[in-house]
């Protein structure tokens, strides 16, 4: 048995209630096969990733954040949506600004009956963080 | 209208007090905050009640404690509230537009005086070159600046000498320092009505003068290569945990921004007293773990907060006890979402702050 060294992304996923994290449920009880690489973290609504929990996670040294919620105009709260799309749009551009990786920081809209896209969310992004390598905050710790 | 309030013996600052006093006189508000001379010299913000302690009041007093915004919000915000006129520079006054989009002051029955800024000095320094000066210190900044002889003064608080913004057109009234022969009159900006009932007669305003705008030039010059060296910094090698590597998190960049309000700071709770184990973790998990922890989860996070809205009035610079260029690395990240959203902090009450509104058309690409 030899023992294998090639790195596994690992990558946090937020996902509201009502569509991504049920989306995920339907991947799961579909059999649908995905990479084990994600953890997933239930939020009611993507309006309520406050961005402080983004980069704990990426200073922390997860290897890829996922935001997961319902397509525009699907919020079962109107409009939280719309304001994650904003919320994710300054996060990166303050990522950019202080010199980190902003395309460690996805977005997805994945609706509850998308299984098979939430699994290929999940695919898509785990062999991107894989070509991208270990994220550096994984050695950083000063900050 | 623009009048042209009379300076006599050379001394403009009996002149604006006497304005001041007018608009206690003619009952036009209850209380006015403005800069204060105390006895020792320092100079304060203070609610001034008593029309005869208005000889005490210096607004020109080229000296930035505190940024007022926060105190002008405090005094108008829940009703009752008194009739107030604030005397602020332009970060102030564009801070308490902000602070009123945040549901944090009133502007109701809030009379902003603006007066136009020539630069800021800290507290010590202020009372260090007063203490080394016979004259006041205000007469060289403006009158440089009038005569377009020196716009750069390395004393100047850090923001001050980036600062693009020295003037505040959308008050009810403006005291235009940075136009006016301080020696013979002050040129004031101020609404028709307000001005009619104080028994002026004016002219109609006109724009900048020469010397503004070339002040202001020489500003934006300074900022821009203030900003470039700033983000060779944080995307270079050093990078911004480099940067703010000598952070001790005493959050006193917060305490002191005007726009940080937040009475519950998830930085000040619960949410960040960790168990003795979750250390251990933390440093078994990158080896080492940096005491204290989450500095950088401090600054990043504030910025998500907060700096759309930053008015780069550099409280949080001269507030560090590290030295760390905190503001300007704000301004650096603020600039750039500012740009993003279209957005300018205190330009306007009306304009919705961009994290709480939305368009459904925008960025469509992003989450497909």
């Amino acid at each position: 048995m030899t023992e294998t060294t090639e790195f596994e992304p690992k990558i946090i996923a937020f996902l509201c209630n009502w569509c991504t994290y049920t989306g995920a449920d339907l991947a799961g009880t579909s059999r649908l096969q995905y990479p084990p690489n994600v953890r997933i973290i239930r939020l009611m609504c993507s309006g309520a990733v406050d961005p402080m929990y983004v980069l704990k996670a990426d200073l922390a040294g997860a290897d890829g954040i996922l935001i997961g919620g319902c397509h525009p105009g699907d919020c079962h709260y109107q409009e939280g949506n719309y304001k994650a799309r904003r919320r994710v749009i300054a996060l990166k551009e303050i990522l950019k600004s202080a010199g980190f990786d902003e395309d460690r920081v996805w977005l997805r809209w994945i609706s509850a009956s998308e299984g098979a896209r939430f699994a290929e969310t999940v695919r898509e992004m785990t062999e991107a963080m894989r070509a991208k390598g270990p994220n550096p905050m994984k050695a950083m710790w000063a900050v | 209208m623009k009048i042209s309030l009379p300076v006599e013996n050379h001394q403009p600052l009996v002149a604006l007090q006497g304005f001041l006093k007018s608009l206690l006189d003619n009952q036009i508000v209850d209380v006015i905050l403005t800069p204060m001379r105390t006895p020792g010299g320092a100079v304060t913000p203070a609610l001034v009640s008593d029309p005869a302690l208005l000889e005490h009041a210096d607004p020109l007093a080229p000296v930035l404690s505190v940024n007022a915004a926060t105190w002008a919000g405090k005094v108008s915000l829940r009703k009752p509230h008194p009739r107030l006129a604030a005397v602020l520079r332009s970060c102030e006054a564009r801070a308490l537009v902000e602070l009123t989009k945040m549901a944090q002051a009133s502007l109701e029955d809030l009379l902003v005086v603006a007066i136009d800024c020539a630069g800021t000095y800290t507290p010590a320094t202020y009372l260090n070159k007063q203490a080394n000066s016979n004259a006041p210190l205000w007469v060289d900044l403006y009158a440089s600046i009038r005569q377009q002889s020196e716009f750069t003064n390395a004393d100047l608080r850090p923001a001050c000498q980036i600062c693009e913004q020295p003037v505040y057109e959308n008050a009810p009234i403006r005291i235009l320092l940075l136009e006016s022969d301080l020696e013979q009159a002050i040129w004031i900006e101020i609404q028709d009505e307000l001005g009619e009932r104080l028994g002026w007669q004016g002219s109609a305003a006109n724009g900048h003068s020469p010397a503004i705008e070339a002040y202001i030039a020489s500003r934006k010059q300074a900022r821009d290569q203030a900003f470039t060296e700033i983000r060779a910094r944080l995307e270079g090698d050093e990078g911004i945990t480099g940067v703010f590597a000598a952070c001790i998190r005493c959050h006193n960049c917060m305490t002191v921004c005007p726009i940080c309000y937040c009475k519950t700071c998830v930085f000040k709770s619960h949410v960040f007293d960790h168990d003795p184990m979750k250390y251990l973790e933390w440093a078994r998990q990158k080896g080492a773990q940096r005491m204290p922890p989450d500095t950088m989860l401090f600054h990043l996070t504030r910025q998500n907060h907060m700096a759309l809205s930053c008015v780069g009035c550099g409280m949080c610079t001269d507030a560090c006890p590290s030295e760390l260029p905190v503001g300007l690395v704000f301004r650096a990240v603020a600039e750039r979402l500012q740009q993003t959203f279209e957005y300018l902090p205190g330009r306007n009450v009306e304009e919705p702050l961009p994290l709480v509104t939305f368009k459904a058309d925008e960025w469509t690409e992003v989450g497909e």
